[in-house]
C-alpha cells in the first residue's frame, strides 16, 4: 500500500478512532476494578484492543500490534474464564492500557520516544499472568513466552496461511503441470462457495482441461433435493508450485475431496476417472463449460447440484421462494433495537459548526434586544401589535439559544468515569483503602465546561485520598471504618452546576491552617476569621499545608491553581469541613461558557452587569445603615450584619479616589456574594433591569481588567462590563474605600 | 452490474479502508457497525458478498453468519470473514457457522479483491 492521501486519511482515522477506543478501554476496565462491571465489560474491553491491534496492523506499527496482541491474548484468558479476573488482573490491564495508549501516542509522534523498559515489563507481566497457574495457552498462538521474535513473528502482515490445510510447506513444484481431483461435499454449497469460480481460478493459472464425473448423479426421479454428486478433473498444463493451487481451495479444505496430482506422476486415477465420465469435454472449450456450470451452479441453491439438470433445478426454486418469507430466527441481545435507535438518532457534527451556530445565535439575540429597546423609544404602548410580536420574538430567541446550547451540552460522565482508577491509583500509592461514589453522572454540562473539568476534579480527588482521608489506623482510632469513602457528585442548582467532591475524613485541621497561613504571611497574626474564612485560607496562593510537598496531590501546585482553573470558567469553589468529620468541596460552575444572567447597573455614568449568580439581594439603605471603620472602610448594615460596603464607581476608577467629599449619593446597594461564602454589599447608583447577556471576552478582545470578567453588548449597542464579583471582594478588602456616603432621605 | 458488498465492522479504521479498497476496485459498499446493523442492512440493501468481522458488539461475526444463513434466501452468498488470528480455530468456527472464506488482517487490498472475485465471480 503505497503512503498517497486517501491512505494518510485512513491512519489519521485510525488515531481518532484510537482515542476513543482507549476511552472504552478505560471504562471498561474501570468497571471491572469497582467488581460492577459484568461478562460484557471485559469483552468490550477486549474487542477495544483487537480494533487496535487490527488497525495498527494495516499500518505496519509493529510494536504496537506486538503490544496489543499480548494484551489481547491476556484479556482472552479472562473473558473465557481460564484466567481470574482478580485484583490482579485488573491491575495489569490498567497498567497495559497505560502503555497501550503511550505506543498509540508514540506511533502518532505525539511524543518523542517509547519507553521500551516499562513496555517490556508489562509484557512480562501479562505473560506471566498468561502461562502462571494451570492454565496453558494455546501453544500456536504463543510458541514461545520468552521469545520476543518469535511472538513478533506470529502477527507478521501475512495475507494468507496454510496452517489450515493439512499439507506440508514443502515446495512442490510439478515439471508439465498437476491432475486435479476434486469433489465438493454439500457443505462447499452451503457456505456460499462455488465450483465454477474455483475451476475459472484454476483456469487462470495456465491451460487446463476439465473432466466431469457424474456417475455419482442420481436418475432424475431419485434426485434429493440438496445433495452433492458431481465431481471434477482438471488437468493443468502449467509448471506450478502446489501451493499456488491449494491456495485456491484454502477456504473449502474441509468441504471438499482434493487431490493433487504431479503430471507424469501417477496417471491411473486419471484413466479412471475417464473410464466412468459420461461428459467428456473439449480440452479446448473451458469457457463454455464454465459459462454453463456457473449458470445453473450459481442459483441460489441448497442442492447446488447438477449442471445437467436445469429443468429440475427450476422445479427447486418455488421450494426456496416459499422459505424465503421464513422469519429469520437469530435475534438481538435485548434492547438491541433500542441501541439502534439510539445510534441513528445521533450524527456527528463539527464542533466549529456549532461555535459559529452559537456566535450567530448571539448575535441574533443581541440585535433582538436592540430591536425591542428602539421599539420602545418609538413610543408604542405594550399593546401594540409591533411590540407583541417582538415579545413572541423574543420568546423564540430565547428558545433558539437554549436548544443551540443544549447542543454543546454533555454529561459530566466523560469526566466523572476517569475517576475510579485515579481513586484506585492514589489509594494504592498512598496505602489506603478508599472507596469512590459517584452521584449525577448524567448532569449535563457546556462541553467546555467538561472538558476543563477533568483537572481540577483529578486535584481535589488526590487532595481528599492523599490529605482528607486518614490511613487505616487513624480511621479505627477515630471509631470510623477502614475504607474510606470519596462521593464525587454533580447537580443543577439554579442555573449553575454543582460539583462535590467530599470525603469522610478527619477534617480540615484548622489551627494548622491558621498558623500555616501566619508563617506564610498570607494573613495578619491578630486576624479574626469565621471557620469557613480559615478553611478556604487553603485556596490562597502559595498556601500548601503538606509538610513536604507529597508525589500524590503535590505535583507542585496548590488548590490555589484549582481554584484560578474554576475562576477562569467563571465558577467558584469553596470548601466546608467538619472536624473529625469530613470535608466538601463545593465547585459552581455556569452551564454555558457563552451566556450569562445578570442584573444591569448604572455606576459612575457606566452601565455594568452584575452576574445574577452572585447577587444575593438588593435594597435601598435607610439613613444609618451605614459606618465608617475608623478613618477608612464604609460598611453596611444588612439583616443585623455588617458587610463591606465597596464603591463599583471608585474602585473600577470611573470616580476620582481622592475627592472628599460626594455630595447625595443616592444609591442601592446589592448584596454579593463570592463562593467562598464571603459577603459583601456593591454600592451602585440605579438598577436597570435583568437581562442574559451573550457574553464576550475582553481578555482576547482588549486586555484583562482587574474588576471585570468580561463585557457584552446591550440592546442600544453599547458595551457593558461584567463585574467579576470575586475580584471586586478582594479589591475591596485590599484598598480602603475612602469615600463618604450620604444617604438621600 | 457493480457488485455490491457489504461491510460489517465496529472498527472505523477497518470500515474506511475496506471501502477505500473496494470502491477502487469498482465495488459498491454498503457500511454497518455491528451484527445486528448488519442483518438490517441486508435486510434492507441486499448484498452480492458480505464482509465481516467477528469481534463485535450486540452480535458478533459468527452470529451474524449464523443469521444469514438461517434464511434460505442467502445460502449461497458468500460470506468472508476478517480475522486476525493465525490459528486455525476462529476458521473453523467461522466456516461451522456457514462462511465462505476468510481474509487475515491486515490485509493487501490487491489480495483482498482477489479474495472477493473468487468467492463471487
Amino acid at each position: 500500500m503505497s503512503a498517497d492521501d486517501p491512505f494518510e486519511a485512513i491512519k489519521q482515522t485510525f488515531f481518532l478512532e484510537c482515542e476513543e477506543l482507549l476511552t472504552d478501554l478505560e471504562t471498561n476496565v474501570t468497571a471491572l476494578t469497582f467488581g460492577d462491571g459484568d461478562g460484557e465489560a471485559i469483552n468490550a474491553a477486549f474487542r477495544a484492543v483487537h480494533s487496535i491491534k487490527g488497525g495498527a496492523g494495516a499500518f505496519g506499527l509493529e510494536e504496537l500490534v506486538r503490544f496489543a496482541h499480548v494484551f489481547e491474548t491476556f484479556m482472552d484468558e479472562l473473558r473465557s474464564g481460564r484466567k481470574p479476573c482478580d485484583d490482579q488482573a485488573v491491575r495489569a490491564m490498567l497498567h497495559a492500557s497505560d502503555v497501550l495508549a503511550d505506543h498509540i501516542s508514540f506511533a502518532r509522534g505525539l511524543i518523542p520516544a517509547m519507553d521500551e523498559e516499562r513496555s517490556n515489563t508489562v509484557i512480562n507481566d501479562l505473560r506471566e499472568l498468561i502461562h502462571g497457574g494451570s492454565v496453558s495457552t494455546t501453544p500456536d498462538n504463543d510458541p514461545d513466552p520468552t521469545d520476543p521474535s518469535l511472538e513478533a513473528f506470529d502477527f507478521k502482515p501475512v495475507m494468507f496461511d496454510f496452517g489450515a490445510l493439512p499439507l506440508d510447506s514443502k515446495t512442490e513444484t510439478a515439471a508439465d503441470g498437476w491432475i486435479i481431483e476434486f469433489k465438493p461435499h454439500f457443505r462447499l454449497y452451503e457456505t456460499g462457495n462455488e465450483p465454477s469460480l474455483l475451476l475459472r481460478e484454476l483456469a487462470r493459472l495456465g491451460p487446463t482441461s476439465v473432466t466431469i464425473d457424474t456417475s455419482e448423479l442420481p436418475v432424475l426421479s431419485n434426485l434429493p433435493e440438496a445433495g452433492s454428486y458431481l465431481k471434477w478433473v482438471v488437468e493443468l498444463q502449467a509448471p506450478l508450485d502446489r501451493h499456488a493451487i491449494t491456495e485456491i481451495f484454502e477456504f473449502v479444505d474441509s468441504e471438499c475431496d482434493l487431490n493433487l496430482t504431479p503430471i507424469g506422476g501417477l496417471t491411473s486415477g486419471l484413466a479412471g476417472v475417464q473410464e466412468t465420465s459420461s461428459v467428456p469435454v473439449d480440452t479446448v472449450d473451458i469457457a463454455a463449460l464454465l459459462a454453463a456450470v456457473s449458470e445453473d451452479g450459481a442459483k441460489p441453491v441448497p442442492a447446488g447440484a447438477a449442471p445437467a439438470l436445469a429443468e429440475q433445478a427450476d422445479s427447486l426454486v418455488p421450494s426456496v421462494a416459499v422459505s424465503n418469507d421464513t422469519p429469520k430466527t437469530v435475534t438481538a441481545p435485548a434492547g438491541g433495537a433500542k441501541q439502534v435507535a439510539a445510534t441513528q438518532a445521533s450524527i456527528r457534527v463539527d464542533l466549529d459548526r456549532i461555535d459559529k451556530l452559537i456566535n450567530v445565535v448571539g448575535e441574533l439575540v443581541i440585535q433582538q434586544a436592540m430591536l425591542a429597546q428602539s421599539v420602545t423609544e418609538c413610543g408604542l404602548t405594550v399593546d401594540s401589535s409591533v411590540k407583541l410580536g417582538l415579545d413572541d420574538l423574543e420568546l423564540l430567541s430565547r428558545e433558539i439559544q437554549d436548544s443551540v446550547m443544549a447542543i454543546r451540552a454533555q454529561p459530566v460522565k466523560s469526566v466523572f468515569q476517569r475517576m475510579p482508577r485515579l481513586v484506585r491509583e492514589v489509594a494504592e500509592m498512598t496505602g489506603k483503602s478508599v472507596r469512590l461514589v459517584t452521584e449525577g453522572e448524567g448532569t449535563e454540562v457546556d462541553k467546555t465546561v467538561v472538558d476543563r473539568l477533568a483537572e481540577p476534579i483529578t486535584h481535589m480527588i488526590r487532595n481528599a485520598i492523599d490529605h482528607g482521608l486518614e490511613d487505616a489506623q487513624g480511621r479505627m482510632e477515630a471509631g470510623k471504618s477502614k475504607e474510606g469513602t470519596i462521593k464525587l457528585a454533580a447537580l443543577h442548582r439554579s442555573g449553575h452546576i454543582v460539583i462535590e467532591v467530599s470525603d469522610d475524613g478527619r477534617g480540615i485541621n484548622r489551627e494548622r491552617v491558621r498558623k500555616i497561613a501566619v508563617e506564610r504571611g498570607l494573613i495578619a497574626h491578630d486576624a479574626n476569621l469565621t471557620n469557613e474564612e480559615t478553611d478556604n485560607l487553603i485556596f490562597l496562593p502559595g498556601f500548601s499545608t503538606a509538610d513536604a510537598v507529597s508525589d500524590i496531590s503535590g505535583r507542585g501546585v496548590g488548590m490555589d491553581v484549582v481554584r484560578r482553573s474554576i475562576q477562569q470558567l467563571g465558577g467558584r469553589i469553596s470548601i466546608a469541613s467538619q472536624p473529625g468529620k469530613g470535608s466538601v468541596f463545593t465547585m459552581s460552575l455556569p452551564l454555558t461558557l457563552a451566556v450569562q444572567d445578570g442584573m444591569v447597573v448604572r455606576s459612575g455614568g457606566q452601565t455594568l452587569l452584575a452576574p445574577l449568580t452572585a447577587v444575593i439581594e438588593s435594597f435601598t439603605p435607610k439613613v444609618g445603615d451605614l459606618h465608617r471603620i475608623g478613618s477608612g472602610d464604609w460598611v453596611i448594615r444588612f439583616r443585623d450584619r455588617f458587610l463591606p460596603l465597596i464603591n463599583i464607581a471608585r474602585i473600577l476608577g470611573f470616580e476620582e479616589a481622592d475627592k472628599s467629599e460626594v455630595d447625595d449619593i443616592q444609591g442601592i446597594a446589592i448584596v454579593v456574594e463570592n463562593e467562598a461564602g464571603s459577603q459583601a454589599a456593591l454600592w451602585v447608583d440605579t438598577i436597570q433591569g435583568q437581562r442574559q447577556v451573550v457574553i464576550k471576552s475582553l481578555e482576547s478582545n482588549y486586555r484583562k481588567v482587574v474588576g471585570i470578567s468580561a463585557a457584552t453588548i446591550l440592546g442600544d449597542g453599547r458595551v457593558a462590563l461584567i463585574l467579576d464579583v470575586d475580584a471586586l471582594i478582594a479589591l475591596g478588602r485590599q484598598q480602603a474605600n475612602h469615600v463618604n456616603f450620604k444617604l438621600a432621605s | 452490474m457493480t457488485k455490491k458488498i457489504l461491510t460489517v465492522d465496529d472498527s472505523r479504521t477497518m470500515r474506511d479502508m475496506l471501502k477505500h479498497a473496494l470502491c477502487d476496485a469498482g465495488y459498491e459498499v454498503v457500511q454497518a457497525e455491528d451484527g445486528v446493523e448488519g442483518l438490517e442492512a441486508l435486510e434492507r440493501e441486499g448484498a452480492d458478498v458480505v464482509i465481516t468481522d467477528i469481534n463485535m458488539p450486540r452480535l458478533d461475526g459468527f452470529g451474524l453468519i449464523e443469521g444469514i444463513r438461517a434464511n434460505p434466501v442467502y445460502r449461497g452468498l458468500p460470506i468472508l470473514v476478517l480475522t486476525t488470528e493465525s490459528s486455525g480455530e476462529k476458521k473453523v468456527r467461522a466456516k461451522e457457522a456457514g462462511a465462505t472464506g476468510w481474509i487475515i488482517k491486515p490485509f493487501d487490498p490487491i489480495k483482498l479483491i482477489d479474495v472477493v472475485r473468487r468467492v463471487s465471480g
